[in-house]
């Protein structure tokens, strides 16, 4: 109950220091304004339904509410739906005019310059999430398969916990971290640099949708294995992964469309470059950090560019969301 | 016992051996196998609660020059002068802070209101393809968010929504003009999309909690849905949905691409809305380049990351056990009332 006084309290205030501020501005006549007559009709109105209750009008006022606030609440719902459908329409609408063939066989070229493409980040991106891939994956598949099957006390615990807090750590300390411990010894930028932060950041998504897809598999499975004389590991290795394989890839699938849509670790670790790299020694460019770079960038095909590199990122990863999404869907009624 | 009998029998005992040693040997292995498979299970774990350690120990050790040097100068003045060696990383705090809370404003009805939607009113064939829509929000990489919000979101905002502001309310100082076309408003806004996903996934699952019995006393009692879930549901599940904001705001806190290209990047202190600013996560990814040679200059940024590693890890940390708690409560919750009503009215307990 304190939340909601200190809360009302504070919205309060900020109205009256609003009609405040107004009044000295402009006078009696800023009684006039918006927020002044939407708070009085708010204040007339309270006061009257106060007065309304248990009579048969009051009763007909709170069906009224009853509806209102529904319709409030879809509206709510049905706004982030439409700001995803905006977001969705622009990326389409300004980006498929620069989605040709060159995008994904061309290097960049100069501003000015026709054609030009994004071979380099496309190419870089694949790199740096297959490095990010051998780094995470093992180890986030490992995690969970202990905290779902090994551990039921508190190390488990503080795994899963130190999981959700790797989880909220802002992804651009995770970069300056990278940079300070896999950039500052070697005195260069590499693809190796950003393939780990980024590895760092698919462990704990890969480690929860493995716990909770393992712990989708009946435990009777487990103890049943147990039962028959198999060791824990082996019960574990032969029995309960493979009955959660599905999920446990579309795990791995989330994990990679999370790390493949990542450019704040990238900037200080795999940098960037022009040029068509394959040496994970090297910088390399990133889909996202080119996007980056062109859309900050006062040349007008630069930025086209910029939209449709982020149609081609978009489609990536929303295709595999959505994959992962049916696949999880289609493995849910063996529950 | 003939020749070839006794030659046959001691064959026999002879590939029995073979076979038992290979058994022996086979079952050794997979021994073996499936201890280092436990065993690398158990690292793995490990190697989850050490990276967040080792993250925030090499940032503190990175860090420690300026933190010698300027002590607590650093967060408490507000000049930020490379060339003269001067670090005040106020303005990016107040920004981070501003921008983040004005993202909560926005996102936390939206994203609540969201959630008892999906969960409570929407019949389920609208329920699942608008859950999915908003789990989708949460894939989109924030550069996109950014490049959108640059593009998009800040010409429609200064079209529309920011002159109205600045002259019906200009004269609060909380909304004062001339509106900038990249301002906390914009940075505001796109964090708020950002966020709401989050608040209302877990939100979602805090609802899911709440134990039916104590909905269905309050329908029955002859309330309003709506006047159900705002004095029992909302209550119930205050906890944990401040769990989820407290998380939210940990991910707005830190975001990072879309603000530096909405926010305008410049570092003031501005009571308006309407104004530009600059945030932590902004800071770090436009001066880090530069910062290669100068070691003074990485020093001080690399504390500020350390300063958002504390914050979010405070965060995240709160967040978490607010909902384990919230969880717990609600899950302890329904049997013991069950219990309870049984014993008074006499029936006994299945």
């Amino acid at each position: 109950m304190i939340g909601r006084r200190i809360l009302g309290g504070l919205f309060l205030s900020a109205i009256l220091f609003q009609i405040y501020c107004d009044v000295r501005a402009f006078g009696a006549s800023a009684l006039l304004g918006p927020v002044e007559l939407v708070t009085a009709t708010v204040c007339i109105g309270m006061f009257s339904i106060n007065r309304l209750k248990g009579s048969m009008l009051g009763r007909s006022w709170r069906r009224f509410t009853n509806t209102a606030m529904q319709y409030v609440l879809s509206l709510s719902a049905i706004l982030a739906c439409f700001v995803l459908g905006a977001l969705l329409f622009y990326v389409a609408a300004k980006g498929i005019h620069g989605l040709s063939f060159h995008l994904f066989t061309e290097l960049p070229r100069p501003p000015g310059i026709e054609g030009g493409g994004m071979r380099n980040a496309i190419i870089g991106t694949l790199l740096l999430v297959l490095i990010a891939s051998i780094g995470g994956i093992p180890v986030g598949l490992l995690a969970g398969i202990y905290v779902s099957c090994f551990s039921k006390g508190k190390l488990g615990d503080a795994v899963r916990f130190s999981a959700d807090v790797l989880n909220g750590i802002p992804s651009v300390v995770i970069g300056l971290f990278a940079y300070a411990a896999f950039v500052l010894p070697f005195k260069h930028f590499s693809a190796w640099s950003g393939g780990l932060a980024l590895s760092i950041m698919m462990v704990p998504t890969i480690l929860r949708t493995t716990e909770e897809m393992i712990k989708m598999v009946p435990a009777s499975h487990l103890e049943g294995a147990l039962a028959l004389g198999a060791r824990r590991g082996y019960a574990v290795r032969t029995v309960v992964v493979p009955a959660a394989k599905n999920g446990i890839v579309t795990g791995v699938m989330l994990a990679i469309a999370r790390v493949s849509g990542e450019t704040a670790p990238l900037l200080f670790t795999a940098f960037g470059s022009g040029q068509l790299v394959l040496n994970p020694s090297q910088p390399v460019s990133s889909l996202t950090m080119q996007i980056y770079q062109y859309a900050i960038s006062p040349y007008d095909d630069w930025v086209a560019q910029a939209w449709s590199g982020a149609l081609v990122l978009l489609m990536m990863i929303l295709s595999l969301n959505v994959a992962a999404r049916v696949l999880t869907r289609r493995m849910s009624p063996a529950r | 016992m003939k020749p070839e009998q006794a030659e046959l029998s001691s064959r026999a005992l002879v590939e029995t051996s073979v076979v038992g040693s290979q058994f022996v040997l086979r079952s050794t292995l997979r021994k073996v196998v499936d201890l280092a498979f436990a065993r690398t299970a158990l690292a793995s774990g490990l190697v989850v609660i050490a990276l967040i350690l080792w993250i925030g120990a090499r940032l503190f050790i990175e860090s420690g020059l300026t933190r010698r040097r300027y002590g607590a100068s650093l967060i408490t003045t507000s000049v930020w002068d490379v060339p003269h060696e001067i670090y005040g990383a106020l303005p990016f705090i107040f920004g981070t802070v501003v921008s983040s809370l004005l993202a909560l404003l926005i996102a936390v009805p939206l994203g609540v209101g969201a959630a008892l939607f999906l969960n409570e009113t929407a019949p389920k064939r609208l329920a699942v393809p608008l859950s999915f829509v908003i789990e989708l929000l949460a894939s989109i990489p924030s550069v996109i968010y950014g490049l959108w919000g640059f593009m998009v979101l800040c010409p429609f905002l200064q079209s529309h929504i920011s002159p109205w502001i600045a002259s019906h309310l200009g004269a609060n100082p909380l909304f004062a003009g001339p509106p900038v076309l990249t301002n906390m408003l914009a940075a505001g806004s796109i964090l708020a999309i950002m966020i709401l996903p989050i608040i209302t996934t877990i939100s979602r699952e805090v609802l899911r909690n709440v134990p039916a019995g104590q909905r269905e006393a309050a329908m029955g009692l002859g309330s309003t849905k709506w006047e159900m879930l705002q004095h029992i549901v909302l209550p119930e599940a205050r906890s944990g949905i401040t769990g989820a904001v407290i998380l939210a705001l940990g991910r707005a806190i830190g975001e990072t691409m879309a603000v530096v290209m909405v926010i305008g990047n410049t570092p003031q202190i501005s009571a308006s809305i309407l104004q530009s600013g600059y945030t932590m996560p902004a800071l770090l990814a436009n001066q880090f380049n530069e910062a290669y040679n100068d070691e003074l200059q990485r020093s001080a940024l690399i504390e500020v990351a350390f300063i958002l590693f504390l914050v979010t890890l405070a965060f995240n940390i709160l967040a978490r056990v607010l909902l384990r708690m919230t969880a717990r409560k609600l899950s302890d919750g329904s049997p013991r009332n069950e219990r309870s009503t049984s014993k008074v009215v006499g029936v006994p307990a299945t």
